[in-house]
């Protein structure tokens, strides 16, 4: 079942693009990774998804149009926008009252026990938590919400790698199974692709890549190529070429893992390698994700 | 869950976040009862001086101190309205708020109702409480200070007294209502200074009228916005004296002038526009 369906998305700001017709689609049960440079149109789509801003096109979230629909959607959609949203002046407590009051899908005594292995203090202001404190508080809110789709966008910016490992942790251990969805964009593409199920990438406003994760493993191939063997591996049509350590690494699609094997040292790639070659080459600026 | 179980807490999340509605009403009544004190000692002299404006003269401190108590409440609604749709952008919550499953109907709504109806409520109940608590005290220190007691017991008769209090309090909400909802409008739309960007047109269109024109009618408009409600609420003459009988309201007058209704269409248009533009605004 599909918990997004969009089909030709657009979406302008001015003479600026967003979104230039985006086709995506989300299954139920699965951890989607959607990744981008800054300005791509993450934060667009996701808006969107959200039903924070309208957009041209067909948009389906959770049997939804998000726009039309976005109070009653926000029962069955959590999102995490940012890291920091949580307003300071709240304390502990009231964000626990508040969300209880207003959420009909809200286990309180869950988000408590979650706080309660946390070593946030229930009675402070939210404003005098550190960084991590807050987006653990985020999370056990979020968490204790019976909802079908979370939406995490950029969850763990600024965090320290501690905390951005036991946010992914709990997220997996204690929130999710086959009847929830996640999407996540993040900068830290590496630290979260082993959780990841799907991966979409996105450029300029396009989807330039949506696969499953188990896919890119079996279809795409990294070859350290030994010496001597370039021209012959070159003549099996790479689609991307780096140096690393002295050495060339060519990246295969659909390519004979037994030819390639003869020509040097093969693996898969990891997320971060694939982005840069299907991004890397048409962006102007260079950094992944 | 209904809509206005979200209003509800809404409204609760409102009067947590802005601790001033509660407490400079507080410190005024504090403040009110100081003074009362110093005159409840000073009465016994004042009787004996003058026999005559005795009662009137016992009356000013209870309704004197309620006018301050209620005045307090409206500034602090002023600058209330003023942040109320504009802080949460700012700091970015807006992003948490809007992850709620609360319409944006439903957080206007929450706003509009803490300058209308909430904080002149609370500042009603203090006025109350601390006339009361003078009612109670006056009467005790005049005594002790050698003075006629009976005179600052009998000097406040609470129950039309209050009935009076809530009425004003009531017409005055109905007549500042589109001021109001004009700050909580420019507070939704502009990105910084929202009071400069309330008050600011007023200021240039004034300035134009006198200069193009003349003539200072947006000014009598302005002035007559904000002490009409006494006019238009009250019987012909009856502000000249203290106003002690119900017979001296007049809501028939007030709900029969055309001000008042232009003034809250006004105020329902700025409503309306502050829920589509915290809806269709990009979320900052």
């Amino acid at each position: 079942m599909a918990i997004i369906e969009a089909r030709g998305l657009r979406k302008a700001f001015g003479p600026t693009i967003a979104l230039a017709g985006v086709d995506f689609r989300v299954d139920e049960g699965r951890i989607h990774g959607l990744i981008g440079l800054n300005g791509a149109g993450k934060t667009t789509l996701l808006n969107a998804v959200l039903g924070l801003t309208p957009c041209e096109g067909r948009l389906a979230v959770v049997g939804r149009d998000p726009w039309e629909r976005r109070d009653d959607l926000m029962r069955d959609v959590c999102f995490v926008a940012d890291v920091a949203v949580l307003p300071r002046w709240m304390r502990v407590r009231n964000a626990l009252d508040y969300v209880a009051g207003v959420h009909p899908r809200f286990d309180r005594a869950k988000a408590e026990r979650f706080i309660a292995r946390t070593d946030i203090p229930i009675g402070k202001r939210i404003g005098k938590l550190s960084k991590g404190m807050v987006a653990q508080l985020h999370l056990a809110l979020v968490m204790a919400i019976d909802a079908k789709l979370l939406v995490l966008d950029e969850p763990t910016l600024g965090l320290d790698i501690l905390f951005r490992k036991q946010f992914y942790d709990s997220l997996l251990n204690d929130y999710f199974d086959e009847r929830r969805t996640i999407v996540v964009t993040t900068h830290q593409v590496e630290e979260i692709q082993h959780i990841l199920t799907d991966v979409t990438f996105i450029h300029k406003g396009r989807i330039v890549y949506s696969s499953p994760m188990e896919a890119i493993e079996s279809r795409h191939a990294e070859l350290s190529v030994r010496a001597g063997n370039l021209e012959a591996a070159r003549a099996l049509g790479p689609i991307h070429e780096r140096q690393a350590l002295g050495r060339t690494i060519l990246l295969f699609h659909d390519a004979d893992r037994e030819r390639l094997a003869a020509l040097g040292e093969v693996r898969s790639p990891g997320l971060a390698d694939l982005f840069l070659a299907l991004i890397g080459d048409r962006a102007s600026t260079g950094a992944a994700a | 869950m209904s809509a206005w179980n979200a209003l509800w807490w809404s409204i609760r999340r409102e009067w947590w976040e802005n601790r001033a509605i509660q407490v400079a009403p507080l410190v005024v009544a504090a403040l009110a009862l100081v003074g009362f004190a110093y005159f409840s000692v000073r009465f016994g002299h004042f009787v004996a001086g003058h026999p005559g404006k005795a009662l009137n003269v016992a009356a000013m401190p209870f309704s004197g101190a309620a006018s301050m108590i209620l005045l307090t409440g409206w500034i602090v609604g002023i600058f209330y309205a003023a942040d109320a749709l504009y802080g949460d952008r700012r700091d970015r919550s807006i992003l948490f708020w809007k992850s709620m499953p609360v319409s944006d109907l439903v957080t206007v709504a929450s706003k509009a109702a803490m300058p209308l109806v909430v904080i002149p409520l609370f500042a009603c109940a203090v006025a109350l409480v601390t006339q009361l608590a003078m009612k109670l005290l006056g009467p005790a220190i005049a005594a002790a200070a050698g003075g006629d007691a009976s005179l600052l017991w009998n000097a406040w008769p609470m129950v039309s007294q209050t009935l009076v209090m809530l009425y004003g309090t009531a017409i005055h909400a109905l007549w500042f209502a589109p001021i109001f909802a004009w700050l909580l409008l420019v507070s939704a739309w502009t990105r910084r200074a929202v009071l400069l960007w309330a008050f600011l047109p007023f200021f240039g269109l004034f300035a134009l009228e006198k200069l193009a024109l003349g003539t200072t009618w947006l000014l009598s408009a302005i002035q007559y916005r904000l002490v009409g409600a006494m006019t238009e609420g009250f019987a012909r003459g009856a502000l000249k004296e203290p106003i002690t009988h119900l017979s001296q309201l007049d809501p028939a007058r007030f709900f029969a002038s055309p001000n008042l209704w232009l003034g809250l269409a006004f105020a329902v248009l700025c409503l309306a526009l502050a829920v589509r533009l915290r809806r269709y605004g990009e979320p900052i």
